[in-house]
């Protein structure tokens, strides 16, 4: 299969701090996948790292076989928005469109033409002045105008307002749907993800937390509800994401890897939104630590 | 043309979601041979949705032979799950009336009904009711999942 993006064992470290780290993963092409991860997680990183402005200090990066850093040859498969889609601000859009034809070598200014107009945005107005759901509007039609082949958008909706937010998801359907782009957009807002995207990549902590296919994920991750388990194997599990206890029940978020063997565990089903969050939680050792650090007593 | 919805809280994936609005509008008639099934394009946009999501809920209904995707043109109705199947349903539906007018008067509630049909489908058909996939076990409250990781 074609892989839009793949990374081996990527590292980037800024001082004593590894931002990403061991970051392994696969993106088919074709697919619209979240990267999600709490702020710091190493999104941003990752992203730089795909579009080559940052070299790796571990690791390798490939974007449809080729190492972006540096290589001039990959960048016009490359479409990146970055976060608070800077742009020009005293620029209209009309200009900026005038301006992405100069700079690129392939350029479908028509494309962007009939996308701004089709969303009502002023072509004569500087975008400094449009509101920030224009501004990515905007944004986003001079990126696709590139015709790239991986189009990466760095939080393209973390400052938009619901509706505004779910236009913007509206015109990057349909750019997959015109265009056939792999698409990578990372957020940390996972409620919508669901129906944009079908692939997932977790950071959590520089490490990849949890990546596949979507539809695989919501399968085969189950929530198990039972008396109070001391943590031996059950037939059926593969692996416990995350255990809760009581002083009688225990709660587990589990990926099953087979039928569930034992009666006494009430199975329910999980959406995409608790397994990230399952996947992203360690609420149990930051709170451990906290309450020695405020002498607190647990 | 008919438009989709999609359920934000059901559990079924969006795919299955299309798939079961398609199969409902030709079960009632909604849908006749060689209608038009709305654009994937459309559909992405309109819903928000991924447009490969579309493409394997359209590919499904091609395999099971009730649409067929003309390229370049668009996905079209090739068959009717309505068939004889709608001439009979007014004489069941009558029987069911009389039913459910009978489980009235036994003193079941609307909810023993749906729980003693479910049990039932279960038993003679051998499947999974359709609505208890929707609704089975949503989230606990966000209280009780505070209160539990309190505990824990």
């Amino acid at each position: 299969m074609d892989m839009a993006l793949e990374t081996e064992g990527l590292g980037k470290r800024y001082g004593q701090r590894w931002a990403l780290r061991d970051c392994s993963l696969r993106l088919p092409a074709g697919r619209v996948a979240a990267l999600v991860g709490p702020n710091g997680a190493g999104k941003t990183t990752l992203l730089h790292l795909a579009v080559g402005l940052l070299p790796p200090d571990a690791g390798e990066v490939r974007v449809f076989g080729a190492s972006p850093y540096a290589n001039t040859s990959i960048l016009p498969d490359i479409g990146f928005v970055a976060q608070e889609t800077p742009l020009y601000r005293d620029f209209t859009a009309a200009e900026l469109v005038t301006m992405g034809g100069r700079l690129n070598r392939r350029w479908d200014a028509a494309l962007a033409r009939e996308r701004l107009a089709s969303l009502g945005i002023p072509p004569n107005k500087p975008v400094g002045k449009l509101s920030g759901g224009q501004r990515a509007q905007v944004a986003l039609a001079l990126c696709v105008a590139k015709r790239p082949r991986l189009l990466l958008l760095d939080e393209p909706v973390a400052s938009l307002d619901p509706l505004a937010r779910r236009e913007f998801l509206q015109t990057l359907m349909v750019s997959v749907a015109d265009t056939g782009t792999t698409v990578l957009f990372s957020s940390h807002i996972v409620a919508d993800l669901e129906r944009a995207c079908d692939y997932l990549v977790v950071l959590h902590s520089a490490r990849v937390a949890l990546t596949g296919d979507v539809e695989d994920l919501v399968a085969t991750h189950r929530q198990l509800v039972g008396p109070r388990h001391d943590g031996g194997p059950i037939r059926g599990v593969g692996q416990v994401v995350r255990a809760r206890h009581t002083d009688r029940q225990t709660t587990l978020l589990v990926r099953m890897d087979g039928d569930l063997g034992d009666p006494l565990w009430t199975m329910h089903h999980v959406g995409l939104e608790d397994i990230v969050l399952a996947y992203m939680d360690d609420t149990s050792n930051d709170v451990t630590t906290a309450q020695s650090a405020w002498g607190v007593s647990a | 043309m008919i438009e989709f919805v999609l359920d934000g809280r059901s559990k079924v994936t969006a795919s299955v979601q299309l798939v079961q609005q398609v199969k409902q509008a030709l079960r009632v008639g909604l849908l006749v041979p060689g209608d038009q099934l709305p654009k994937v394009r459309d559909v992405a946009q309109s819903l928000a949705i991924n447009p490969n999501t579309v493409l394997k809920a359209y590919r499904e209904l091609e395999i099971e032979g009730l649409v067929t995707g003309r390229p370049g043109v668009g996905t079209f109705v090739a068959r009717t799950l309505a068939g004889p199947s709608l001439g009979n349903q007014a004489a069941l539906r009558e029987e069911l009336v009389a039913w459910l007018q009978r489980a009235q008067a036994a003193g079941l509630t609307a909810e023993d009904v749906t729980a003693l049909v479910e049990i039932t489908m279960r038993a003679i058909l051998g499947v999974e009711p359709p609505s208890t996939q929707i609704t089975l076990s949503p989230p606990p409250p966000l209280a009780v999942r505070q209160a539990k990781r309190r505990e824990g």
